[in-house]
């Protein structure tokens, strides 16, 4: 059989990347929520962010398995998810930013799940199906997630003068890193020309309306766009990531090779 | 066991004759195996007794999420970390299950928030321990999960229907975690001679803490004779205790670990075994607040309670307005 019949189409480091800046995402993000823990204001809001972090460590599990398979190299998602430095991480710096206040921490995940709902969306249609598998599972998931943390930021927008302002305060203090979900470069462009992902920049007019609709009927003010942080999807994080990592690596590190 | 000594107001058990007419039928439905409704006429102890009881059991539901919570950012694998966090997550779903049952008797979540934060309403003293280890949370789903199904499974046929049943979703849940935790520990004591220890230290800490959570002997009192006599209570702490050691103790010989008791040892006549007592004065020390991490455990609900009050407010501000404007555009259509 002729080699070239067996070539993969699609550029394998390019795939690599993507799969660690998704599950970055899933994993980082998730990490963030589950810091709430018997924490939150309500009873309710326990049971639903220890669900949200659930459904993202899951996700996190299916993307990072996927991205050792692509590499190659023997690597488990564990392996990925426990024994990589800061500066292999792929997440966005939106979801290592601390969580603050709850209104802070509804606000980011209303900001990303609006983003991450429209990329999954697309992702359905990739041309790589275990890509598209992954997504249609994590699509559900998410749609979820966005129903709540949109439903709140609208609630608590409308609330009090003081859930207001909270609520404002945060999306003003976190509006700085939402560019970075539609920032492109040559791996998403390599990947958007096979058909294996979206343009990035093609999710944001849906997002924009997603958001905007919100915050108009949760009487916030939408911040103007001005400068966007960026560096997380090439590995320059916040100082913030490294404790998440210390946290969250401290057995694997402490203990070589011991099996959980 | 996640409700100790729980009072019932009673002075002594009173007998079938000694009751009027309304309280005489009541006692006969429960002598008969009937499950006692919200709405029917129950007397005022036994109200307030279940109270007590169901709301403490919530309260530890709840106040269980911090200790196990505390290693969920540490985890060691995705899977583990999956695992606690469902496991956690179905604690704070019991505890919605436990308050909503107890409200079916006249109280309020709020009220009951309120009772904890003060200090007046109790948990189980075993969450006043703290998780120093990941073995901890393994021990905590062996030990402490296998102590509250103890007591939990004779509860499913409690006189009160709300909380029997909500304790026949609970035992099943509580059951699976049970398994997760020794499934855990099963994996560390096969691992590095490190990870064995960290098992024997855990199981060295929790074993005594795991065998007070059913509370000293009860054999005397009488309201643990009035909560029988109600069918809230089936059987006396002792006899539990026994039946929790005669389960564990083989396990932990599977598992290759020591149990921390000189006096354990196996009676052929008794068909059970003989176990030395616990730290009463410890036990009775942490029930009065000067456990480890009482102070932490109680600091942290309050927090979470007075930080979150914005949000509850706003939530509640924001059901207002819309009730408003449905009100508004209903008589605009009119």
């Amino acid at each position: 059989m002729a080699r070239a019949a067996l070539e993969p189409a699609v550029d394998q480091a390019a795939l690599l990347e993507f799969l660690l800046r998704i599950g970055d995402n899933a994993l980082i993000l998730g990490h963030r929520v589950s810091e709430w823990c018997g924490h939150a204001p309500a009873l309710e809001e326990d049971i639903a962010l220890a669900n949200t972090a659930l459904d993202l460590i899951g996700q996190t599990q299916l993307w990072l398995g996927l991205a050792g398979e692509v590499e190659g190299k023997g690597r488990s998602a564990d392996d990925l998810a426990y024994l990589r430095d800061g500066y292999d991480f792929r997440n966005i710096l939106l979801v290592e930013r601390p969580n603050g206040d709850f209104g802070k921490t509804l606000m980011r995940q209303f900001l990303f799940d609006a983003w991450h709902y429209l990329l999954l969306k697309a992702l359905k249609g990739s041309t790589e199906t275990r890509i598209a598998e992954i997504a249609e599972k994590a699509f559900k998931e998410v749609s979820y997630h966005l129903d709540r943390s949109r439903d709140l930021v609208i609630r608590l927008g409308d609330g009090t003068a003081e859930s207001h302002s909270r609520m404002q305060a945060a999306l003003d203090d976190l509006w700085p890193y939402t560019g970075e979900m539609f920032a492109a470069d040559a791996v998403d462009a390599a990947l958007a020309e096979a058909g294996v992902i979206a343009e990035p920049q093609s999710l944001k007019p849906g997002w924009d309306e997603i958001v905007t609709e919100a915050f108009t009927e949760g009487t916030l003010k939408k911040p103007a766009d001005g400068y966007m942080h960026k560096g997380g999807r090439r590995g320059v994080h916040t100082e913030h990531l490294g404790f998440i990592l210390s946290e969250m690596q401290f057995l694997q590190r402490a203990y070589p090779g011991a099996t959980w | 066991m996640y409700a100790q000594m729980v009072k019932t107001d009673a002075a002594r058990v009173r007998s079938l004759d000694e009751m009027e007419p309304h309280e005489r039928a009541f006692q006969e439905r429960v002598d008969a195996g009937q499950k006692i409704e919200p709405k029917e006429w129950m007397p005022e102890g036994y109200r307030k007794t279940l109270v007590r009881q169901i709301s403490q059991h919530a309260h530890s539901e709840i106040v269980g999420q911090l200790p196990e919570g505390n290693w969920i950012s540490r985890a060691p694998t995705l899977e583990r970390k999956a695992i606690l966090l469902a496991k956690v997550q179905d604690e704070a779903g019991h505890g919605l299950y436990l308050y909503c049952a107890a409200e079916t008797l006249g109280i309020s979540r709020d009220q009951m928030y309120e009772q904890l934060h003060s200090g007046k309403a109790k948990y189980s003293s075993i969450f006043n321990y703290p998780t120093l280890t990941w073995a901890d949370i393994g021990a905590i789903g062996w030990l402490v999960d296998g102590a509250a199904i103890m007591n939990q499974v004779p509860l499913q046929r409690c006189s009160y229907g709300p909380y029997a049943r909500a304790m026949v979703r609970i035992c099943k849940e509580e059951s699976f975690h049970q398994r997760q935790g020794f499934d855990a520990l099963a994996r560390m004591v096969k691992g590095t001679p490190a990870q064995k220890a960290m098992v024997q230290d855990a199981l060295n800490r929790w074993w005594w803490p795991s065998l007070m959570m059913f509370g000293p002997s009860d054999d005397a009192s009488v309201h643990s004779a009035q909560s029988m006599a109600w069918k809230i209570k089936q059987n006396s702490n002792d006899e539990l205790r026994q039946k929790f050691v005669d389960q564990t103790v083989p396990q932990a010989k599977y598992l290759g670990l020591t149990v921390p008791d000189p006096d354990l040892k196996w009676n052929e006549e008794k068909g059970g075994h003989d176990f030395g007592e616990p730290d009463w004065e410890e036990f009775f020390n942490v029930i009065a607040g000067n456990g480890p991490c009482n102070a932490e455990r109680l600091d942290a609900r309050k927090k979470a309670w007075s930080d979150g009050a914005w949000f509850r407010d706003g939530l509640t501000a924001h059901a207002e307005k819309a009730a408003d404007r449905r009100a508004a555009a209903k008589i605009a259509a009119e």
